[in-house]
């Protein structure tokens, strides 16, 4: 029946599936970029539907609504490019581990693509809550190749951010890339240059079990390359 | 590029060209990102109507709809920064939410007496026309009627059951007493055919 895996598009589209069925097909949209945009063109024209069928909502819900709302903040914006390789792209873990001593420096002058936390003040998250939150932890590593870098996460906020320092200079075209580990599967957290402050992590932060960063080509990949692995971490229980 | 090419297909509101107000509500839901509390609200009120109709539609208790359209409306704003304009339209994005959050609701367990046998046999085949009775009749929703009425019975059907009924098409199938595993075809070439009867989506 895999084979027909395709023709879930629509019942997905429009929400016609059981959990299952939405897990297996996700998987599959991960990695198939004409059912994706199939799913999303598809959804336009079910989203006309709630047309025919518009009714006001009751007056005082607004009010509810918009007072609710002056107590949620806004989540940070994933980068788009990331955030499909998080659906795209699962491997196993054990490899890289393995390979982290193989680690080489690569010189010359850095020109990677990073992204620095640095959402509008306005969406109201800084890294100081995180820094605050009762269940923070603090993870440093020094690494072979000079340099350190440390990891500032909070379980309970999904969240965590990542500084590095005096980490050896990428060649052009390169950058480092961190993943997040869930369950021995490393999916892409995002790019971050060798010396920067606070750069968040993408994806769930919380509920990985871990958090690795390898040299990558600038933009970053799908998969890492376990021979250019800079560090690994173990999260705590929490 | 892609991205003109979708706000040029979007909903119109009222009295507002199609691709302006598709453009306005992807920069209302921009500018919530940003923390835009009256920007939301104004996303709010273009597209409560809608939100609150499907949900009211799918989930038929009164006051479980207020909640999930309250709900999905947090839910934008704290995903807004989400919307990526380039894999669709800011509507289409909004209502995926209403619409995953209503089905998701009608499914949980106090919701089991909707799902009571006499409704499956009784009234398995859903007329838009009377079930829509606050419905503004605009044009949009006409054209909408329009292309629905150009879908096979069974496709319609499906459809239908899919969207506005919450049930999943395996279940579908069994409501139009179909071969388990055709529902999921007739949903999507239902859908395929009103996207194309719209002009959206492509």
């Amino acid at each position: 029946m895999s084979g027909d895996i395709h023709a879930l598009s629509g019942a997905y589209a429009v929400d016609a599936v059981d959990d299952f069925e939405r897990a297996q097909f996700e998987r599959h949209l991960a990695g198939c970029a004409d059912c994706q945009a199939e799913v999303d063109s598809l959804r336009e024209g079910a989203a006309l539907l709630a047309e025919t069928v518009s009714q006001q909502a009751p007056p005082d819900l607004r009010d509810r609504v918009l007072s609710t709302i002056e107590t949620v903040r806004p989540l940070p914006p994933l980068f788009a490019d990331v955030q499909d390789r998080a659906r795209a792209h699962r491997r196993r873990l054990p490899a890289m581990v393995a390979a982290a001593a193989a680690f080489v420096v690569i010189g010359g002058v850095g020109a990677t693509v990073w992204h620095p936390w640095e959402q509008p003040s306005s969406t109201g998250f800084t890294a100081a809550q995180l820094e605050q939150a009762t269940d923070v932890q603090v993870l440093t590593k020094e690494l072979d190749g000079g340099g350190a870098i440390t990891v500032t996460r909070s379980p309970s906020l999904n969240s965590a951010y990542v500084s590095t320092h005096n980490m050896p200079r990428l060649q052009s075209g390169r950058t480092y890339q961190l993943w997040t580990i869930h369950d021995g599967v490393e999916v892409p957290a995002g790019l971050v240059d060798g010396d920067a402050s606070k750069v968040l992590v993408e994806g769930d932060p919380g509920s990985a079990q871990g958090l690795a960063i390898t040299i990558e080509k600038a933009g970053g990949v799908e998969t890492p390359s376990t021979d250019r692995i800079v560090a690994a971490f173990d999260f705590p229980e929490s | 590029m892609s991205q003109a090419k979708r706000t040029s297909s979007g909903t119109p509101l009222a009295g507002v060209p199609a691709a302006s107000a598709a453009d306005r509500l992807a920069d209302l839901l921009r500018r919530s990102a940003r923390g835009d509390q009256a920007a939301f609200a104004e996303l709010y009120d273009a597209t409560q109507a809608r939100v609150h109709g499907l949900a009211v539609r799918v989930v038929r208790d009164p006051a479980q709809a207020e909640e999930v359209t309250q709900e999905a409306f947090l839910e934008v704003w704290r995903t807004s920064s989400r919307f990526d304009a380039d894999k669709g339209s800011a509507l289409s994005w909004l209502m995926t939410i209403c619409h995953r959050k209503s089905v998701d609701r009608v499914r949980s367990a106090e919701a089991s007496t909707r799902r009571d046998t006499t409704y499956h046999q009784q009234n398995h085949t859903i007329d838009i026309d009377t079930t829509a009775d606050a419905a503004q009749s605009s044009m949009e929703a006409q054209r909408v009627r329009k292309a629905m009425a150009s879908l096979t019975d069974v496709q319609r059907e499906a459809l239908e059951l899919a969207y506005f009924g919450g049930y999943t098409h395996t279940e579908v199938a069994g409501i139009l007493e179909l071969p388990v595993g055709t529902a999921k075809t007739r949903i999507r070439d239902g859908l395929i055919r009103l996207r194309d009867k719209m002009g959206v989506g492509s």
